[in-house]
């Protein structure tokens, strides 16, 4: 939202000149004011930008927003005080959430209230969750996953609320039957639900669900203890799309095969990691759900793709993902007979995919969108000829660790793709030749080329010349890249959100300098780039507010003053990684005044002593986890250690030497190489 | 049927549970057992029968006594001594107990003779009292029934290829023995199968299934089956689960079953095992058992001490089902919708259960109630422990069954275990809470207190702020101005940037 941000600027320019006591913006309707606002998504800092023009922009700025995610909870009461209509409040950020909290959030928002996603926060019990329900009478989407103690309570809480749509509790293990029949009972609008690592839940629960909620569209229980019993209540549900069910080991061929029902309208069906599933039951699933687009049988490792000769035609699958299934030529060309529809296929770590296969595939299926043949180690240029010369609206191809692969087959895919937004090269035998045509692929939006040791500024130049819309590039262990290439990065991809440099290490502060200009970027990986010091990193605070994840680990030169840069500017921080750093306590401390900071691993900081270490713990409330060494251990106060623990947070006592050195990228990969071969 | 025999001062109920033991010992010879071996020796053994066929001493009846003797000592053991050269070279049957058995037998022959011989005196007053005859004529009926039995179980006993255990012809005896054994035989069954105008032709009849060897094996005959009411005298509680609900699930076509209808008092009997010689009753056969041990050393031998043979044979004998004797009972025969019960236990079951009074009060609820004592203590067992509830109140012994009954109604919902409702307090707290909106700053101090919030923590943290003078969103402006929670903050140098901060990502 450049164009906004400008005028913006232009008119403040003006009020001061002129003098003028009516704001030009007077003029402006309300309407028109409420459509720039709707257009305003893409970065949090134009809202801010437009709420600041005047009193009523603020005004109107605080009627419109519908969505928060708020960062810190001590300005909750303020924030909802001024933005009284939000109806999507996130508060996964706000890692410890009591139940005093959820009340006034209840309380304030009452009705408007429409979802409210509590994921991974802490600290808030079941009362909380009643209050809402007492409320907000409207809510009708409620996350509460990763809570590991949360229990029936909850549920039953949840289950008071009349307009639950959808509900996600996933990896709330202590949940039973008990809490999901309340919730099946209590919420007949129910169209999500995902109980997925809820181990306590077995049949009965999930076919209650099936029998109360005949709305549901989605459901997901994945790692549960269901077994074939529960099967055919849940696909008598008539509006049932997608069914999730990975890691279902009490599932197996018979589950399906004497399901005497098929479901006419489930279009996603997950089984991936079923293991006891084989390719009995994959035909019958196959020919009883006639609509399925999506089907993923991803490490089933019993399951043959030949089986699927025995079908005349699935014509509306789609999607099919095989990861790690037994794949061979023949049934692959089988595969391709009967998919006559296919826009999306996953064989990575398949072994058996060879170059036969793949020609075999792309021989039928032209308009693929995206193919995956991650660690497909034994495909070649063959391979890439026909996909290019038969696939050219791809728009996703993952292909990390196919080392056979020359430059010549990369310049195929510059020639043939121009619609690629998703490239995988990562270990790949890829020069500055096959990177320069790749920048051909001006749609990119994700690039990692990590671990290709041969390329060089000559290469990625072009790439960000060319390619304007690049979000993710990832350069790990790409040591040939310097300051010039990342500056050309920097300069052609302004929506660069997520960068990976661990390792380069002919980078400097320059190329950070460079970077600061990406205001999006959130994360930033220069693990081991030992050039860099506080200074790029104060230029990327300054520059990246919206920095997230921040790893400078091995970065030697950073020091405290880095820290202070963090601390002011940096208030999306929830990631970082210190260790080896050069910050001293006080660097520490200003870095834990940061309330966003969740996530830290600090080992081996010469310069902080356990107090500062303890002093920090105290202060950084958002903590969740935290990796130490060991030897802190018994120099922080037990009590302390608890304390913080009660908080919500989980320490890693790591034991690590110190390491002074470390090997060139050429040792590890030859040392990463050897470990497969092996 | 004791219109007809009973005498006063007799335990019917003892006495029709005595045939049934009578007739278990006598069937359990007739069973071929599972073991392969012992089919084949039992084939082999069966080929005796034609050659002691009672034919040749049975066929009249007039007879009996004197043929019985001379068979007795002259047919039977030569034939057993040769079946067990080729067999069982040891002797394995007691002579003692074989000469009291024939014993037995002499002494029940005189007394049949001594009745025949009083109708046979008394013929001018039966003349005009008919009835009183058809009694005598059915006691002596009942009277050779028991001999003939006691005949073929001794005549077993003798069988080499049968187990001693199989054969406990101790336990024949000592039901045999019995001084009211001629009371015995009055099951309903038995007196439809022998008229009172049973005649010796009759018994002719009867006794051909024994000459056709097929016949005997396969479908002994009918008197001895309709006594089999209870094969396995087993205590209550081990039959529970045959409870008299399972007739209804088999669907036998009437009249392919034989009905056999009880006495009330028959039924409600405290004991079914009566000790032959003091007269003891028991509730279980393993009891009667070790009590006889008391009574003398032939108690005391692995036979007499073994338990009868368990094998249900059904395939072997016609079908039996009983019927309930209460008039107007689904269970009762002249029941339109007559449904059967399948076994003595399952009658007593229903019986006490339907028509009974429910004197079983639960000690523990002291709201239940139940006329079968096994009832009360499986309910004892699980008294107060239904912790499957529904909201509204109903409780369920098991998980399944309560989201059955969630299942069919709608607005019915699980409730959780009383301690979890307990814990989770109504939202009483919940205006506190938003009064004390301050709490949750992150400050220090209150996560104390709110760590371990219950309704009661509530209070505690609202007791922390009010000195704050926190009240309501009054202090709100505090957060706006920042360094509220850094105030005792020893870092506060450092720049917060607060109001730099748009508050959303």
């Amino acid at each position: 939202m450049e164009p906004e941000k400008r005028m913006d600027k232009r008119i403040r320019v003006d009020l001061n000149l002129e003098q003028n006591p009516i704001s030009p913006f007077e003029s402006l309707s309300e309407e028109v004011l409420f459509l720039i606002l709707d257009l305003l998504n893409s970065n949090p800092l134009d809202r801010k930008s437009f709420s600041l023009v005047s009193r009523s922009f603020y005004k109107l700025e605080s009627c419109h927003r519908r969505w928060l995610t708020p960062l810190r909870l001590d300005l909750l009461p303020s924030i909802l005080t001024r933005y009284s209509s939000i109806s999507h409040l996130n508060l996964t950020l706000c890692s410890r959430l009591t139940d005093v909290t959820l009340a006034s959030i209840a309380s304030l928002l009452s009705s408007s209230l429409r979802s409210i996603n509590l994921s991974g926060s802490r600290s808030y019990t079941h009362k909380g969750i009643e209050c809402l329900a007492e409320k907000c009478f409207n809510l009708e989407e409620i996350d509460v996953s990763i809570r590991v103690d949360l229990g029936d309570e909850v549920a039953a809480a949840i289950g008071k609320m009349v307009k639950m749509e959808r509900v996600n509790m996933g990896r709330c293990k202590k949940v039973t039957d008990l809490g999901i029949g309340c919730i099946a009972a209590g919420c007949p609008n129910l169209k999500l639900l995902c109980v997925k690592g809820c181990v306590g839940v077995t049949d009965l629960g999930v076919k209650l669900v099936a029998v109360k909620c005949r709305k549901l569209q989605s459901l997901d229980v994945s790692f549960t203890m269901i077994t074939k019993k529960c099967l055919p209540a849940i696909m008598q549900l008539p509006n049932l799309e997608e069914f999730c069910m990975t890691g279902c080991l009490g599932i197996d061929n018979k589950a399906f095969v004497n399901l005497k029902q098929g479901c006419n309208s489930l279009q996603a069906l997950d089984m991936s990691n079923c293991e006891h599933m084989t390719d009995s039951g994959v035909l019958s699933i196959l020919q009883k759900y006639p609509n399925l687009y999506h089907l993923n049988l991803a490490s089933c490792s019993s399951v043959n793709v030949s089986i699927l000769s025995g079908l005349k035609s699935m014509c509306k699958l789609g999607s099919i993902k095989l990861d790690g299934c037994k794949v061979t030529a023949s049934g692959l060309k089988s595969l391709s007979n009967s998919c006559i529809s296919l826009k999306e296929l996953s064989l990575s770590k398949c072994p058996g995919v060879t170059d036969e296969g793949i020609s075999v595939i792309m021989a039928k299926h032209k308009d693929l969108v995206k193919l995956d043949v991650t660690c497909c180690r034994y495909i070649t240029d063959e391979s890439l000829s026909a996909i290019t010369s038969s696939c050219t609206s791809l728009v996703s191809l993952r292909m990390e660790s196919c080392t056979k692969l020359s430059s010549e087959g990369f310049r195929l895919i510059g020639q043939h793709c121009p619609k690629l937004e998703e490239l995988d090269l990562t270990d790949n035998d890829l020069d500055d030749e096959g990177l320069r045509s790749l920048a051909s692929c001006h749609n990119l939006v994700s690039l990692k080329i990590g671990i290709c040791l041969r390329i060089t500024d000559n290469g990625l130049i072009p790439v960000g010349q060319s390619c304007p819309r690049l979000q993710e590039l990832d350069l790990y262990r790409a040591i040939g890249i310097t300051d010039k290439g990342v500056s050309a990065i920097a300069d052609g991809c302004p929506h660069l959100e997520m960068i990976n440099m661990a390792y380069c290490t002919n980078i400097s502060d320059e190329s950070l300098k460079f970077l600061s200009k990406c205001s999006k970027l959130c994360i930033l990986e220069i693990r081991g780039c030992l050039q860099v010091s506080s200074v790029g990193i104060s230029a990327i605070a300054a520059g990246c507010r919206l920095l997230s994840k921040l790893d400078v680990k091995k970065c030697c030169e950073v020091n405290d003053a880095a820290m202070f840069s963090l601390a002011r500017y940096s208030h999306n921080l929830c990631q970082i990684h210190l260790s080896y750093c050069s910050v001293t306590d006080a660097g520490l401390l200003a870095l834990a005044c940061l309330g966003s900071l969740r996530n830290a691993t600090m080992l081996h900081l010469s310069g902080v002593s356990p107090k500062g270490l303890a002093t920090a713990l105290l202060m950084c409330h958002g903590l969740t986890k935290v990796k130490m060494h060991s030897s802190f251990k018994s120099s922080i106060p037990r009590a302390l250690i608890e304390h913080v623990e009660s908080r919500g947070c989980s320490f890693h006592w790591m034991y690590k030497p110190f390491q002074v050195d470390f090997e060139s990228s050429e040792l590890w990969k030859q040392q990463s190489h050897d470990l497969f071969v092996e | 049927m004791k219109q007809i025999i009973g005498e006063p001062g007799i335990d019917l109920s003892s006495d029709s549970k005595m045939d049934l033991k009578l007739t278990r010992n006598s069937e359990s010879f007739h069973k071929p057992n599972s073991s392969n071996h012992n089919l084949n020796s039992f084939n082999q053994a069966s080929q005796y029968f034609p050659n002691l066929s009672p034919t040749n001493f049975l066929s009249r009846a007039e007879n009996l006594q004197q043929n019985l003797k001379t068979k007795s000592t002259n047919s039977f053991e030569p034939n057993l001594n040769s079946g067990m050269a080729t067999q069982n070279p040891p002797l394995d049957w007691d002579p003692h107990a074989m000469l009291s058995n024939l014993s037995f037998l002499e002494q029940k022959i005189h007394e049949v003779q001594s009745l025949v011989q009083s109708i046979i005196d008394q013929q001018a007053e039966f003349s005009s009292r008919p009835s009183e005859l058809a009694t005598r004529q059915q006691l002596a009926t009942a009277d050779l029934t028991c001999i003939i039995i006691q005949l073929i179980s001794t005549a077993g006993s003798l069988l080499p290829s049968i187990k001693n255990t199989l054969l406990s012809n101790n336990p024949a005896l000592r039901q045999l023995v019995n001084p009211d054994f001629n009371n015995n035989l009055k099951c309903e069954g038995l007196i439809r199968n022998f008229p009172e105008t049973a005649r010796n032709s009759e018994y002719e009849d009867l006794l051909r299934n024994l000459d056709n060897e097929a016949d005997w094996m396969k479908e002994p005959n009918p008197p001895l089956q309709s006594d089999i009411v209870d094969a396995n005298p087993i205590d209550e509680h081990d039959l529970k689960e045959s409870d008299d609900g399972d007739a209804e699930r088999e669907h036998l076509p009437p009249g392919s079953y034989i009905v056999l209808q009880l006495e009330k008092e028959e039924i409600l009997a405290p004991h079914t095992h009566f000790c032959v010689i003091c007269g003891k009753g028991f509730k279980r056969d393993a009891n009667l058992r070790m009590h006889m041990r008391g009574h003398g050393d032939e108690y005391k031998t692995p036979a007499a001490l073994a338990k009868p043979s368990k094998e249900p044979g059904s395939d072997v004998h016609p079908v039996t089902r009983y019927s309930c004797p209460f008039a107007g009972c689904k269970r009762n025969k002249e029941h339109k919708k007559f449904q059967p019960l399948k076994t003595i236990l399952c009658v007593k079951n229903h019986y006490k259960r339907s028509h009974c009074d429910k004197s079983y009060t639960c000690s523990r609820c002291h709201a239940k109630k139940f006329s079968v004592i096994a009832d009360l203590k499986t309910h004892e067992k699980h008294c107060g422990r239904d912790k499957w509830q529904c909201s509204c109140g109903t409780t369920f012994s098991r998980k399944d069954k309560l989201f059955g009954h969630v299942a069919l109604f709608q607005g019915h919902t699980p409730a959780l275990p009383m301690d979890e409702v307990k814990a989770s307090g109504s939202g009483q707290g919940n205006d506190d809470m938003t009064e004390d909106l301050g709490g949750y700053n992150g400050n220090f101090a209150s996560e104390e207190c709110l760590t371990s919030m219950d309704v009661k923590g509530i209070d505690e943290s609202r007791a922390y702020f009010s000195p704050m003078n926190f009240d309501g969103f009054g202090a709100l402006d505090e957060f706006g101005r920042g360094g509220f929670d850094l105030e005792d903050n020893p870092f506060a140098f450092i720049p917060s940037g607060f109001s730099q901060r748009s508050g959303d990502s």
